[in-house]
């Protein structure tokens, strides 16, 4: 399988704070990658490099093997790599529908009845009901419905979602996890940041730990979960605490 | 009978100031973009709509398509190199740009055309008139521009709210940050935006050429009653614009026809109370 993102070298700081530290790591096609890790520890901001919101300080981004390191966002999205953002960022003055078709519009639209596609991605979203609802009105689990049927509609084929399950119920969070599992089976790569791990380990085939920039463990979700060493960082269960 | 005359009459004048504001609506409501220079933009279209007729003596249909092209090309030109560049969270920078803007063009004008008002003939379209009764007729010019204002407005209306385009535009104005990310060039949306309210300015000021006098400081009176047509209207709404055009049109008038000195007196007195009575205007979208 060839690589649809590859990381190479990634730093990014912000003065004498290295808030992304030699990030090296690739997507293969279709892949669905999970990164966790504290608070802090760079997670958005590798989404920001990813997604071109922020330039790298130094390091190298390939996407479907084309250097996109100084390339602008919206060419980036253009190419087929969207988000979803933590805090939904929804157009409130109009229709839900009409969020969608704006997105369609400028992204990466090779389908020929964008308007078609929109209402699909309703469907498969949960918010056909909502479509003609200001966007504005829409309650918390259909603001992040609504980010993740956004970046849908810029037809993406790497989907960057940011906690996407965070402030979710139970139910909420089963119900979104598979809307995912759904839009991973289409074929479309998928790099999730969630402190709900349950949820992502639903969907990911393969987890990557950051602390304080850096990449500090990286695998399969069972063996990267059951790690001392990512408890420790990541659950704050120190491996002293527990022997003791 | 003089006072519904009066109405009558201001109605139709409503028209050409909602023209006048059309532009500046549109600018403020995508871009929440104030542009001093707004009126001196009209009075420059004017100009060069009188040169054109009067100077190359070419026939006033192509002088119309000539305009409205110039003022589009200068319009998506002037937001791509100058505009874009003071656009951001600080209100300051574009109001001191427009206004510098204001007097270079001011300037300009006063270099070529020279101080003295001037006028463009409308021919059989100054003296045609309607009669409707003993005491009221209508004029064909001043129906020609609340017709125009009317399709001016309808037209913009359907581009915003029907449209692609319209719905790339109020994405724009509602989250300008988000736009890039999926996609969008900001800097050429707005553009467009601009290009859209320059081709309503080149409207604007070929009605003004016909309709009153004027001398290259008129722009800033101009600008005047396009905000208290805006603001009587309510930010963002297009309708609400005509609107305030209409009311300030008929205040004018029934102004005038109290005491010849009252007109203008009165249309700022009433935009003063619909002011304090509705801060956000009659039909308010933000």
């Amino acid at each position: 399988m060839s690589a649809l993102l590859e990381l190479e070298g990634v730093d990014k700081s912000f003065g004498a704070l290295k808030v992304s530290d030699d990030i090296t790591f690739s997507l293969p096609k279709g892949q669905a990658l999970g990164i966790i890790g504290p608070n802090g520890a760079g997670k958005s901001t590798l989404f920001n490099l990813i997604g071109g919101t922020l330039p790298v300080s130094s390091g190298a981004i390939r996407f479907d093997g084309a250097d996109i390191t100084r390339m602008p966002a919206s060419s980036r999205c253009r190419m087929g790599i969207s988000r979803s953002f933590q805090i939904p960022h929804p157009f409130v003055g109009m229709s839900v529908y009409e969020n969608l078709l704006v997105a369609s519009a400028f992204g990466n639209a090779d389908h020929h009845d964008a308007e078609a596609a929109c209402r699909d991605i309703l469907d498969v979203t949960g918010l056909l009901a909502r479509a003609n609802r200001p966007a504005g009105s829409l309650t918390l689990l259909e603001r992040k419905r609504l980010e993740l049927a956004r970046a849908l509609a810029s037809n993406p084929r790497l989907l960057l979602l940011d906690e996407i399950a965070g402030g979710l119920t139970e139910g909420e969070c089963h119900d979104l996890v598979g809307t995912i599992q759904g839009i991973r089976d289409q074929g479309v790569s998928i790099i999730w940041i969630e402190h709900i791990v349950h949820a992502l380990t639903a969907v990911v085939e393969r987890l990557i730990v950051i602390d304080f920039g850096k990449i500090v463990a990286e695998g399969a979700p069972d063996a990267v979960m059951s790690d001392p060493f990512v408890q420790e960082i990541y659950m704050g269960i120190s491996v002293d605490d527990d022997a003791a | 009978m003089v006072w519904v005359n009066a109405i009558v009459q201001g109605v139709l004048l409503g028209g050409l100031y909602a023209l006048f504001a059309a532009g500046l609506s549109l600018m403020f409501g995508v871009m929440r973009f104030v542009n001093l220079a707004h009126g001196d933009f009209i009075v420059t279209a004017a100009y060069l709509m009188l040169a054109l007729v009067t100077g190359f003596g070419i026939h006033p249909a192509f002088a119309v398509l000539f305009v409205l092209m110039a003022l589009a090309s200068a319009g998506y030109l002037n937001q791509r190199i100058l505009l874009n560049r003071v656009l951001g969270a600080d209100l300051l920078p574009p109001v001191l740009v427009t206004f510098g803007l204001s007097i270079i063009i001011q300037n300009a004008l006063l270099e070529v055309f020279s101080a003295d008002s001037r006028r463009l003939n409308a021919g059989w379209l100054d003296t045609a008139s309607f009669r409707l009764s003993e005491d009221i007729s209508i004029g064909a010019l001043p129906l020609l521009m609340f017709v125009a204002a009317v399709g001016v407005i309808a037209a913009m209306q359907f581009i915003f709210y029907r449209t692609a385009l319209g719905r790339m535009l109020r994405a724009t104005s509602d989250d300008p940050e988000i736009v890039p990310l999926m996609g969008g060039n900001n800097a050429h949306i707005f553009a467009i935006a601009t290009l859209i309210a320059s081709v309503v300015v080149g409207i604007a000021g070929i009605f003004l050429a016909m309709k009153t006098n004027f001398d290259p400081a008129a722009g800033p009176a101009r600008l005047l009653f396009a905000f208290e047509a805006v603001i009587i209207g309510g930010l963002g709404s297009l309708w609400g614009t005509l609107l305030g055009g209409v009311i300030l049109g008929v205040a004018q008038t029934i102004g005038a026809q109290i005491d010849a000195g009252y007109q203008i007196l009165a249309g700022h007195l009433v935009f003063l109370a619909i002011l304090v009575a509705r801060p956000r205007g009659l039909l308010p979208k933000m």
